[in-house]
Formats: C-alpha cells, structure tokens, sequence
C-alpha cells in the first residue's frame, strides 16, 4: 500500500452512519474505497467495505500451540533427560504437574504471537511516519479515501454521491498512503 | 470543525443523576469534547490536590527504599521471622497485591467479553492498576530472596552447576511463570489499547517532544477501518486468553499454599476461594482509586455514580462469595474430624491473633452487605469507606491465613508467635508509596480513559437514538 504519491478523493464525515451509507453507495456503483479512516472502530463498516474476516486466530493457534509444545518439552528433557533430581520420591516424569506451566507458556506464546501479527499484518511499527489522511481522522472525523484511477471513476458523479450521503468537505488530494 | 451531524450538546451537570450505569454514559459528549477532557490533565499543569498526593506516596516509597537497602545490606534478619514463622508479612503483601491486580484484567477482559459497555470508562486506569500492583507483588519476593541480584536463577536457563534445572513441581516455579506470563500479557494489552489514543495525542499536540513520543508509541497509526477490524479481532482474542490467565495466576498462587500439608492449607477450596477473594480486594482498590482520581482530576462526568454503583455490586458479590469461603472452611475443619484442622480453625477464632480474623471477617464478609441498599451503592463517601475497608480486610485475610496456620501447626514444641519488625511494615508502606507514585504518574503522562472506547460508546448511543 506505500510507494509513491497517488491521487485521491478524501471526504469528511461527522456522523458514523452517513459514512457507512457513503462507502454502501459508492460500492454499490462498482468502485472499490481505498480504507475508511474513523476515531473508533465503526459498525457495520466492516459488512460495508466487505472486509473478509480476519485470519489472526490462526497465529493465536499457532502461538499457543507452540508454547505448549516448548513448555511440555522443555520441561520433560530438564526433568527426565539432562538432571534428573529426586524431589520428596517423586517420579522424574511428573507430568501432571508440567500442566500448570505449560498452561502459562501456552498463553504467553498465543498472547505474543497475536500481538505480533496484528502489529505486522496493519503495519504498526515504532518511528513510522503515520500515513495520515486527516489529522481529525484521530479525533472526531470519518474519512472514506477513494484511488482517482480506477475504471469506470467519474468525479462529478463521486462528489455528487458522497455529498448526498453526508460528506461535509469532498477534496482532492495527492497522497502517499 | 463542529459538525451538525455530532449529536447535541447538553450541558452536562457535574454530577448526573442519570439512572442506570449504561454506556456510553458519554453519550452527549462530541467526540472532540472527549479528546479535550481526557487530554486536559496531560497538558494543563497538575492542582493541589494531584501535588499533595504525589508528596504523600513518594515519601512512603521512600521509607519503601530506605527499608529494603537497610535489608538487603544487612539480612532478611532484620525482619521478624523466625524458625516457625518463616512466611510472614512479604508473602501477605505478595498475596495481597496480586489480587489487587486481578480486578484490572477482570474490568479489562472479562467484561468486554461479557459487553458490559460500562467498564469503558474505568478499563484504562484498572489496567495501569493491574500492572502496577503486579509489580509491587513481584517486588516481595524479589527481596525475601536476601540476595536479590541471584533472582535469576528462578528462571531455568543452562548454567555451570550441572546444568542443574529448577523443580518444575513446585508451585513456587509455577507462581515464577504464572507471574511473569500475567504481567507480560497485561503490558501488551495495555500498550495494545492505548495506541489509538496515542495517535489521537499524537495529532493534536504542536509540543514537539511529546509529539516524538506519541508518533513512536503510536506506531503510525492511521484509524484505518481495516486496522480497526484486524485490532476488534486481536483485542478480543487477548481478553478471550487474559480471562483464564488471570484465574490460573491466584489458583497457583493459592496452590502455594494448598499443596503443602499444613492444618489450615491444605485444602482444595483454595483455588476459587483465592481467586474470588482477588477480585473482591481488587475491586475495593479500583474504587479507592477511582474515587480519588474522578476528584483530583475533575472526570465526574465520565466517571459516574453509576460506574461506582456497578462496581459496588461487584464488590457485594465477591464479598458474600469470601464469606462463604470462610463459612466453608469452618465447616469442613469441624466436619473433618481432624484435630489439627479444627484445632487451626478454633485458634484462628478464639487464639492470639482471633483479632486479625474478626477484623477479616468483619471488613470482607459483614461490611459490605450494607451495598444490598440502593442508596448506600449511591453514596460516594460510605463507598470510599467500604473500599479502604475491604483494602484493610483482605490484606488481614492474607495475614490470618499465613501467619495463624503456621505459627501453631502440628508440633506443639514448635509454637511461637510473629510480630512485624518497623521494617517490615516500612516495606509495606514503599509498596504502597510505588504504587501511588506510578499511578499519579499515569494519570498525567497517558491517558487514563480510553479515548476511543468513550467515542464509540458515544457514536453507538448516537445511533441507538436516531
């Protein structure tokens, strides 16, 4: 999504649902919405842009899992394999009670490993240069973005349509999203 | 930019007199309205009141300070410890702030899975308590060790001696990672909430410095609907794993005890028993907090009485449910028909520190059945008294629990009494200084209502009225 500056239609909205009606109708008219900028997350955007469910469980799964695995495993090799010490004549294989830790780890790596993939997968990474549309994006505007070059985009029609639905300023804008 | 389309703008009293704690109880804020008053307290220069509290918890941290160098130069001797009562006031402060802790991940994870749209206004600052406490918990054990700078070696790394590992069957180690996975999950869904925030600080600040800080903390955020959507996802899946991390964190921390064979430990109630008594000791820490803070830093209108009254339910439930746990224990010590039990239940009813016990009994089980009444739920200064109380109270839960069950056990020739050194009860008083001075700290350098939780609830309450 970075690279050059490319040319966009910005419109400003002050109201949650206009900017869920705009991005509807200008779908609806066959042209696809850059992003939609908003303070907090807005209902119903995401039916809107027809976002596709987010895959993040996955790494969830993937984190917990191998922080089960590691933990179980680490355990029994430091416990069985490397030393193994007798604690009170209990059994070197005590595996019922590596459960409490492994549990720990289990959450622990699917807790970091969600975090890292959203971090990644959105891009958020510390001294970025914000790829700001509008400051009041941050605050308590709703920006929809929409890419000037696309087929079938006209740009009396697009103004026209976002003013309908409630944009309060249409601009034009040269960007480097 | 005053849109026409942001819902009105009501004066709002200081305090509403609005009836239920619903959500958004911001509703009638605008959005910028709600930037401007959660950023004044970063931007505008601390009163009095924020001063006077600030003087008060960096003095007791540093008696905290002066304390534990005294200790750790001269020997945890200086403590009152002896053959018999070889856990005493660090482990009951340990305990003690643990379960502090555990109301923030409570108000931050379990109730946004169970949508209660209140907390959204008190989640940010339970968070920062969550972590805080955890920290002054951590600090305790940390210097029971006397050598605090060896505290490494309670982490299973390869080393010279062998390498020797430590015991993974011991709940002490699972308390190690049960601790550190608690702390480093609350840090990242912390940080992780915040980031919006900061990038709205981020863009509404000309100060240059803060503006570096706020863009890196930030990490570009730009409010993009599919950031959003992704963050909604990732949000919910951390509070979906902090919601069994925090019951398993006071389980093992319980099983500390229970898993050894003294009368009075020894058994399986522990677990539930611990876990509940957490989040009621929490939850009396919150309100303390909270109703400083709505004060000091004039967030009535965002803090409400309703929020307080939720909380006082809370408070109410866990409270009767420790109640039950001290009636349970009662119980089985008799049912059981085992001397020792009941003999440590009878001492804990009736022995030299029967005091401890009725003080216990008295803050955590009595007190707060007065929050049956509406109007007490209301009162802001009877629940300020109730949350000290409950603070006091479940700090004598831990000591009574500790100290009673060891101090007389099986072996009659054994028996001896505790009593706290002028250090130990410095330590204590740091702890509380740490954790006070990190909190003010909070309350002026982030934001300690989540910006855009209150937006959303407020736009939602918006579109519920249209």
């Amino acid at each position: 999504m970075s690279g050059a500056a490319r040319e966009f239609i910005v419109a400003r909205f002050g109201d949650e649902r206009h900017v869920v009606d705009a991005v509807r109708a200008v779908r609806e008219r066959g042209l696809r919405v850059f992003d939609v900028y908003a303070p907090y997350p807005v209902h119903g955007l995401d039916e809107a842009m027809a976002l596709r469910r987010s895959r993040l469980p996955w790494a969830t799964l993937a984190g917990g899992c191998s922080g089960f695995v590691a933990a179980i495993a680490f355990q029994y090799y430091a416990a069985v394999v490397s030393w193994n010490l007798n604690v009170g004549g209990k059994p070197d294989n005590s595996m019922l009670a590596f459960i409490p830790i492994a549990f720990e780890i289990t959450v622990l790596g699917a807790g970091l490993a969600t975090a890292a993939a959203f971090l990644a997968r959105s891009g958020l990474r510390p001294a970025i240069r914000a790829r700001t549309v509008d400051l009041s994006a941050t605050d308590d505007a709703f920006v929809v973005a929409l890419r000037c070059r696309q087929t079938a985009f006209d740009r009396n029609l697009v103004e026209r349509l976002l003013f309908e639905h409630g944009a309060q300023t249409v601009a034009w804008k040269v960007l480097d999203l | 930019m005053s849109s026409t389309a942001i819902p009105s703008l009501r004066p709002v009293p200081a305090s509403r007199p609005s009836a239920r704690p619903v959500a958004g109880d911001a509703g009638d804020a605008a959005l910028r309205e709600i930037t401007d008053d959660v950023m004044r307290p970063l931007v505008t220069r601390p009163g009095a009141g924020w001063w006077a509290c600030f003087a008060a918890s960096t003095i007791a941290l540093t008696i905290g300070v002066a304390m534990v160098a005294y200790e750790i130069a001269t020997g945890i001797g200086v403590w009152g410890l002896n053959r018999t009562v070889g856990w005493a006031f660090d482990i009951t402060n340990f305990v003690f702030w643990i379960g502090i802790g555990h109301a923030g991940t409570l108000i931050s994870a379990i109730l946004l899975l169970l949508r209660q749209r209140w907390r959204t206004a008190i989640s940010r600052s339970a968070e920062a308590m969550t972590i805080f406490a955890v920290m002054c918990a951590a600090l305790f054990p940390l210097i029971h060790m006397g050598r605090p700078w060896l505290a490494f070696w309670v982490m299973p790394y390869p080393n010279s001696r062998g390498p020797l590992w430590v015991n993974f069957r011991s709940p002490l180690l699972w308390d190690v990672f049960a601790i550190n996975t608690y702390l480093t999950i609350s840090l990242v869904f912390w940080y992780l909430g915040m980031i919006p925030d900061f990038a709205t600080m981020r863009d509404r600040t000309d100060a240059p410095v803060r503006r570096f800080a706020y863009s890196v903390l930030s990490l570009g955020w730009n409010g993009s609907a599919r950031t959003w959507s992704r963050y909604e996802t990732a949000t919910t899946l951390l509070a979906g794993l902090a919601t069994p991390l925090v019951i398993s964190v006071h389980s093992i921390v319980s099983m500390d005890f229970a898993t050894s064979v003294l009368p009075g430990w020894h058994t399986t109630l522990f677990p539930p028993y611990f876990v509940a008594g957490a989040v009621f000791s929490g939850f009396g820490m919150v309100m303390t907090l909270l109703i400083i803070v709505r004060a000091v830093m004039h967030l009535e209108r965002y803090i409400t009485a309703a929020h307080l009254e939720a909380m006082g339910k809370i408070m109410l439930l866990t409270g009767s449910i420790v109640g039950f746990a001290y009636a349970t224990e009662l119980f089985n010590a008799w049912y059981s028909h085992n001397v020792y039990e009941r003999y440590a239940f009878l001492n804990r009813l009736a022995g030299p520190y029967a005091w401890c016990f009725w003080i216990m009994v008295g803050c955590n089980a009595l007190a707060p059945q007065v929050l049956w009444l509406r109007r007490a739920r209301r009162s802001v200064p009877l629940l300020f008294v109730l949350s000290i109380l409950v603070n006091v109270g479940m700090w004598f839960e831990r000591f009574v629990i500790i100290v009673t069950s060891l101090h007389r056990s099986y072996l009659p020739s054994s028996w001896t009494m505790y009593r706290p050194t002028i250090v130990e009860v410095g330590t204590l008083a740091g702890s509380f200084g740490l954790f006070f001075t990190c909190f003010l700290l909070f309350i002026r350098v982030l934001p300690m209502i989540a910006m855009w939780e209150i937006k959303a609830g407020a736009g939602r309450a918006a579109e519920r009225r249209a």
